[in-house]
This record gives structure tokens, sequence and C-alpha cells, in this order.
């Protein structure tokens, strides 16, 4: 056609670094941590230098009798408890930031502070937060909602790590959906506003009547990342309480992670089957997420 | 009688509604330090204790006094940075950080410029490759990248951690569209003037595109700098490679914890990020940099 060599060699050579490296550590490692799942690979194999072994679908047996697997999954699951909580805190926030108030980009700036704080630093700081003498046992019994004797730390106890875990998410998270959800408020007509406010409708109605409607695409987005990054949740738990207590807080991935990196008994094909059954879990509940917006805005047309 | 009773309604109305305003604007501000407490306590009381003068005995439980120090020092900064070899640390989060920033400005800007300004044939459909990245399920490729860079000698080394993270579908994105946005003529005068492409890249294309290259590289440095998975995974035979966010957590693991050396610690790692967020916060602001972790 009408291309010229010297263009196409100058820019395949221009691509050839970022070509290579996503073949290799993005591409590559999809299908082979694929294969894998349909494998035999574990620690006695690799030791003995013996590449992986096909053994068709022994993992996913393995999995599903498995009731760390299925704990672990069901945890994962539990965690997208976080989204609507996430998702609807943070537009109620951006909506308490739109306006332009003396000081309001201080605070802007300031809820965005967690979002570029590490989750390691995170973790020290929560730790001291959830700890049995920390601040939140101190400030309930402050207020009478806790006597003092029946004090716990909310990591170590079986009922509350999993949300105290997911406490450190949310606070990580809603800063960062808040500017997604600001930069969609600026396109609402602030007439729209005006007119309902006229209309007598009151700050709550405005949120459900008018904001959250015109949101829709934001939401939709900003929805699908969070549940998806919930679904894939393992640093907060690797650095909070490693899956523990009593693996009230193991999910999915420290799971896939545990089986290919802790312990003696190491095995990568088990461990990549499992990170196929969550990339399963992913996908079916990104299509649910398309399919409930789908409806929602076909129930308002 | 409707005008005798919508007579004293006026002013009734006039009267009420500064102090309904002024209601609303004082309940908007109470939410506002409401959400501002959850977002920042944690870091305050970590300065407290950071900046408390241990000698005193106190404990880091000790409420309320424990959030107001009364005697301030920087002690702790300087213990934890001499007693656990915290320099060590900061030098592997630099090195780790910096060959990560030049890395992916350079692997992007290369391939950026192709896609934005060349006919080639495959363009389309390497373009959308690259997009295809950011809805792939890479969240278990950390695994089968482990062996790689075991077969390649690089675990337990920081190319090892950069390499792997350097070409990614956000940065090529980034830059390719701001080269969109430089005019033609310009690469046509150059090349009518003999220069190469390469020279045409770094000395029309990137100067002209500097925001777009400081914010890749803003983003990069504050999302590699706080990463703690991947380099934990790939440093975990060489524990004195790791950078602070993995030694910060070592520290705390330590039979001998002291948590006023681990507030100053963790505050020694928070500072580089927190002074570029408050450099750079519009563009934190933009919502851009959610597709770079």
């Amino acid at each position: 056609m009408r291309f010229s060599w010297r263009d196409t060699l100058m820019s395949y050579a221009f691509l050839a670094p970022a070509l290579l490296l996503l073949l290799a550590f993005t591409f590559y490692p999809l299908a082979y941590g694929t294969y894998l799942g349909f494998t035999e690979y574990t620690g006695a194999r690799f030791a003995q230098g013996l590449g992986p072994k096909w053994i068709g679908l022994e993992n996913f047996r393995t999995l599903l009798a498995d009731p760390l697997f299925l704990t672990s999954l069901g945890n994962s699951v539990k965690y997208l408890l976080v989204v609507p909580a996430l998702q609807l805190a943070s537009l109620a926030v951006a909506v308490l930031v739109s306006r332009e108030l003396p000081g309001i980009a201080l605070f802007r700036a300031a809820y965005y502070v967690p979002v570029v704080t590490s989750i390691s630093l995170a973790a020290v700081m929560w730790e001291w937060v959830y700890n049995r003498e920390g601040t939140l046992n101190w400030a309930l019994s402050a207020l009478h909602l806790l006597p003092r004797g029946e004090a716990f730390g909310w990591l170590n106890n079986e009922a509350t790590a999993f949300f105290a875990v997911m406490l450190v998410t949310f606070w990580r998270g809603f800063g960062y959906y808040m500017v997604l959800y600001l930069a969609g408020l600026q396109n609402i007509p602030a007439e729209l506003e005006e007119a309902a406010r006229l209309d007598g409708a009151t700050p709550w109605q405005r949120f459900w009547r008018v904001t959250v409607p015109l949101m829709k695409p934001t939401i939709l987005l900003c929805t699908l990342l969070s549940t998806i990054a919930a679904l894939r949740v393992l640093e907060e738990v690797l650095v909070l309480t490693g899956g523990g207590p009593l693996n009230s807080t193991y999910t999915a991935l420290m799971y896939v992670y545990a089986k290919a990196f802790q312990g003696f008994n190491f095995d990568y094909g088990l461990a990549s089957a499992a990170g196929l059954v969550v990339a399963l879990v992913a996908l079916g509940l990104a299509l649910v997420n398309f399919r409930l917006f789908h409806e929602a805005e076909g129930g308002d047309a | 009688m409707s005008a005798v009773t919508a007579r004293p309604a006026r002013p009734a109305v006039q009267t009420r509604r500064p102090p309904k305003r002024l209601l609303s604007t004082v309940l908007r501000y109470a939410l506002l330090i409401g959400v501002l407490l959850f977002a920042v306590f944690p870091f305050l009381w970590t300065l407290a204790i950071a900046l408390t003068d241990k000698t005193a005995g106190t404990s880091i439980y000790n409420f309320p006094a424990s959030l107001f120090p009364k005697q301030v020092t920087l002690h702790n900064f300087g213990e934890v940075y001499r007693t656990f070899g915290l320099g060590r640390y900061v030098w592997n989060s630099l090195s780790i950080t910096a060959m990560t920033v030049v890395g992916t400005l350079v692997v992007s800007a290369l391939a950026a410029y192709p896609l934005a300004r060349f006919r080639f044939p495959g363009r389309n459909l390497i373009f959308s490759v690259i997009v295809l990245t950011l809805v792939l399920p890479t969240e278990t490729n950390f695994l089968a990248n482990t062996l790689t860079l075991q077969k390649l000698h690089l675990l337990g080394t920081h190319l090892g951690v950069v390499i792997p993270t350097i070409a990614g579908a956000f940065g090529i994105f980034l830059m390719r569209q701001a080269f969109l946005s430089v005019p033609s003529a310009l690469l046509e005068a150059a090349r009518l003037d003999g220069a190469g492409e390469l020279t045409i890249l770094t000395r029309i294309m990137l100067p002209l595109t500097r925001p777009s290259l400081a914010a890749l590289g803003i983003f990069t440095l504050v999302g590699t700098w706080n990463a703690y998975f991947w380099p934990m995974l790939v440093l975990s035979a060489a524990p004195d490679k790791v950078p602070l966010s993995v030694a910060v957590l070592k520290l705390k693991g330590q039979f001998n914890y002291d948590p006023f050396n681990i507030a100053a610690g963790s505050l020694i790692m928070m500072l580089p990020v927190l002074l570029v967020f408050l450099a750079a916060q519009r563009l934190f602001m933009r919502g851009l940099e959610g597709a770079v972790k």
C-alpha cells in the first residue's frame, strides 16, 4: 500500500522495547499461568528440576474440595460489600466539596492524602488505631459504647477483623473516587440543580433525584473499577492480618500467594488454577455490573 | 385576607433566610471537618508519636496525652536512622524509583511516537493490544513473572523489580495523546532540515510535551515509592535490597519494636511522596493516575 518502508522500520524499532516488555511480562505470564493451572508443578518437582506436568482439571477438583479455598473465595466476594459503601460515600463527599467554599481546596487535598499513602504505612498506622489499647477503643469507651473491660484488638477478633481491613481499603480509596466524581459533577448543568432547589427539593432529594441519575456513567465506571479492585484484594490482608484470625480475612488472592510462595510445599499449579477461578469470577461480575446498569438505564428511559 | 397574611410573610422569609444559609454553611463545614479527621487522624497521631520524647517513659496508648506530646523532640528520627540503618533502604527506594521513572518515560515516549505520528501496517492492532492490557486479568501475573526473573537471574535485584513494570498502557497512551497535539508543520520543517526521527523526538516532541512527561513521571514516582507487594516478592531473598515501603513493615515486625522509632521511620518514608503530592496537587486532582497502579 502507501506505507513507506522507512517509516515502518522506524516505527517498529521505536515500539520494540515496549512490545517486548509487554510480551514478556504481561502476555506471556498470562498464557503460562493459564497453562500452569492445568499442570502439576509442586515444590518437589521444582526442586528436582522437573517442569510442569499436564494433569487436566485435577487442580480445579482439588480446589473445590479445599475448604480454605472456598472460604477465601467467599471472603473475596464478601469483600465486595465495600463497593457500594465506598461509591456512595465518595459521591457524597464529592458533592460536599464541589461547592467553592473558602478553604475547600485544602479539604480536597487532605482527603486525597490517604490515596498516595503506601499500604505498608497504612498498616503501621491503622494497627495502632485498631490495637486493644488503641484510639478506636479509647474513643468508643469515652463515648460509653464499649465498656473498658471488654476492649479487644479489632484485627485480632474474628468478628471484626474483616471489616477493619475493609475500612482501610475504604480509607485509601474514597479520595480517589471523590476526584473522579468531582470531574463528573462539573458536567452537570448548574441550572438543573437550581431548578430542583426552586421546586423545593431538599438536599437529600436533590442528591438522589438529580445528582445520582445524571452521574450514572461515572458511577458505572467507578463501581466497575472498585469491584475488580475489591475482588483482587491482597495487599491490605497481607500487611494487616496475613489472612487471620481463623482465616476470617483470607481472600482468594491471598490463597494464590500463599500456595505459591508461603510454606515448604508450594504448588504453582494449584495457585495458578486458583488465579484462573478468580479471573473468571471477576469477568462474571463485570458482566453483571454492566447488565445491572444497563437495565437501570433502560428503566429510566 | 390573603394580602394581609402575605405582607408580613415577606420580611419573615428575608430574615429567616440568612440564618438558614448560615446554618447550612456551618453544617457543611462540620461535615468537612468530620471527614477530614477520618482522612488525616492516623497521620496526626503518627506525627505525635514520632515527636514524643520517650525518655519520659510514656506509652503511645496513654490517651489523650499521647496525642499531644508535652516534650517534643526530633531524637526518634535520628535514632531510627542510625540503629536500623535506614539510609540503606532510602538508597534502595531511590534507586528503584529513579530507574522505574526513567525507564517508564523512555519506553513510553519511544512507543508513543510512532503510534501518534507514523503510518505503518499493524498500527491499529498494536494500539488495541496495548489498550487491551488494561482489562486483562493480570492480578496473578506475579507468579509467572517471578519464575521468569529467576531464569533471567534477576530475582533479588533492583532491575528485577523495575523491568517488568516499566511498559504500561497508561504511559504509552498519555504520551501518544500529548504527541498528537504537536503541530505537524514543526515536524515537516525539521525533516526538511534533515533531522533524524530520534532527533525530532528528543529535540522537538519531548520539550513540547513536558507537562505530560512530568505528569507521567510524578505518577510513576509516587506509585513506585509506595509499592509494597511486588518489591517484597522480588526481593524476598535479598533483605538488604528492599525499599523503605518493605523495610517499614520489617521494622514493625522486629522484637525490640519501639513504636516511637517506627513512627519516625514511617514519616521519613512518607515525606518525599507528601512533598511531591503537595507540589503537584492539581495533577492528582484531575483523576488521571488510577491506571498507573
